[in-house]
């Protein structure tokens, strides 16, 4: 497995002041591994999340990225990982299309998103302003930013966050098939369950 | 250079959407400069004396409101943190969102100047050189004012400790500045005090963005 692994994280821990959120934490994660992160409120998964994106540094431990430290990867690497925290990412003055459309460019991406609006139902939004939608919808298109990244290492604060059912059966098809087909995804959630799959890593933080 | 393109339409477009917020240093910049005539007696020799200080410090004081929120409404939707993950070189994007800001805030700003020189009596062959003056000082302005900003990105109300750390930062364009607009009044030639503030602009730019991207980088942690 180690040979094939890309992202690495060893010996990480995280003080906040005296508390210890996790120490001794290793993981070694490779193509078609789908990792999860599950503990209660508090227990730093979003905090173990932004270190694995580089946004955040640990107290202790090093992430690697096929070799290379998180926080110092090169262009071709950064383009690789994607991650979504809670916030949306969405300017609340531009419509749903404008904004994808910046987000595309940004990540130096070409390809249209036509067929990745539709599939989340978000077509008929496509020309209105986000500040419009609804907390579900927000959430739809802050997905619709990950796809259109095409990164191959998805990192997830728990995507199905105020989406209904049809939304969260979406994001499970769409990790299972993100997976499948090679890719790597780390996700913070309540419910693991909703995403077990064959071979997937627990990481419980608790 | 189309991260550049990309975040520049979007600032602009986002800018002209919340159009009424663009207005704000301007008319505070009005409000300042209409008050000192009034506060001072209105002889117009002493106006005239006071006037392009009065002009130089107003403009510096609506552009440090103008900008102060450059980096905070997007470190707070989380698209900040987006750019940074990106691919896009954050010196670029930085770069991009400073020009944006400086295009739809400084701009009018300096277009606001020459009417408000009239008010102080300044004469009208003084205003080329005060407008040359104002449009070399914008770039090194933006720059300070967005690493102000910027480091003060995490910050619930960070606008007087952008103040603090900018003001005296900007004491060099204000000595340039007055000094290029004072020669002009007196009719003597401008030339070195606005190659210095031409330098100041080549190196704000050129270092800048650098210093900017590593403050919002730290911001963001």
């Amino acid at each position: 497995m180690s040979d094939r692994a890309l992202l690495c994280g060893r010996e990480l821990a995280v003080w906040r002041g005296e508390r210890c959120l996790f120490e001794a934490l290793h993981f070694d994660l490779g193509p078609e591994q789908l990792a999860l992160l599950v503990g209660a409120n508090g227990s730093g998964k979003t905090t173990l999340l932004r270190i694995l994106a580089g946004l955040g540094l640990p107290t202790g431990g090093t992430v690697t990225w096929k070799g290379a430290s998180v926080t110092e990867l090169a262009a071709e690497e950064r383009a690789e990982i994607a991650y979504r925290g809670h916030l949306d990412a969405l300017k609340r003055d531009l419509t749903v299309a404008e904004n994808l459309a910046f987000h595309s460019a940004i990540w130096g991406r070409e390809q249209g998103f036509e067929r990745v609006l539709e599939e989340l139902k978000l077509d008929h939004v496509a020309h209105m302003r986000a500040r419009y939608l609804s907390a579900g919808q927000r959430r739809r298109a802050a997905l619709a930013m990950l796809q259109l990244s095409g990164a191959k290492l998805w990192l997830l604060d728990e995507p199905t966050t105020n989406l209904d059912s049809e939304g969260r059966a979406l994001v499970v098809e769409w990790t299972r098939r993100h997976v499948m087909g090679g890719g790597i995804a780390v996700i913070a959630t309540h419910q693991p369950d909703e995403f077990s799959m064959r071979g997937a890593l627990m990481i419980d933080l608790s | 250079m189309s991260a550049f393109k990309a975040v520049l339409l979007r600032d602009l477009r986002v800018s002209f959407r919340r159009w009424s917020e663009l207005a704000h240093p301007l008319i505070f910049f009005v409000i300042v400069v209409t008050l000192f005539p009034l506060a001072l007696s209105p002889t117009s020799s002493q106006l005239r004396e006071v006037g392009v200080g009065v002009l130089w410090v107003a403009t510096l004081l609506s552009s440090l409101l103008a900008l102060d929120g450059l980096f905070r409404a997007d470190a707070d939707d989380g698209s900040l943190e987006q750019i940074l993950l990106s691919p896009a070189p954050m010196t670029i994007t930085v770069l991009a969102k400073v020009t944006a800001h400086a295009l739809v805030t400084l701009l009018p700003l300096i277009c606001l100047v020459p009417l408000s020189a009239y008010t102080f009596n300044i004469p009208l062959a003084a205003l080329p050189t005060l407008a040359a003056a104002l449009l070399l000082a914008a770039p090194t302005l933006s720059v300070l004012v967005a690493l102000g900003a910027a480091l003060t990105v995490s910050l619930r109300r960070g606008g007087s400790i952008v103040g603090l750390l900018v003001l005296p930062l900007t004491a060099p364009l204000l000595i340039f500045g007055t000094r290029a607009t004072d020669l002009s009044v007196n009719g003597e030639p401008t030339a070195a005090p606005l190659l210095l503030l031409g330098a100041l602009a080549a190196l704000a730019v050129s270092l800048g963005p650098l210093a900017i991207a590593a403050a919002v980088k730290v911001g963001i942690e």
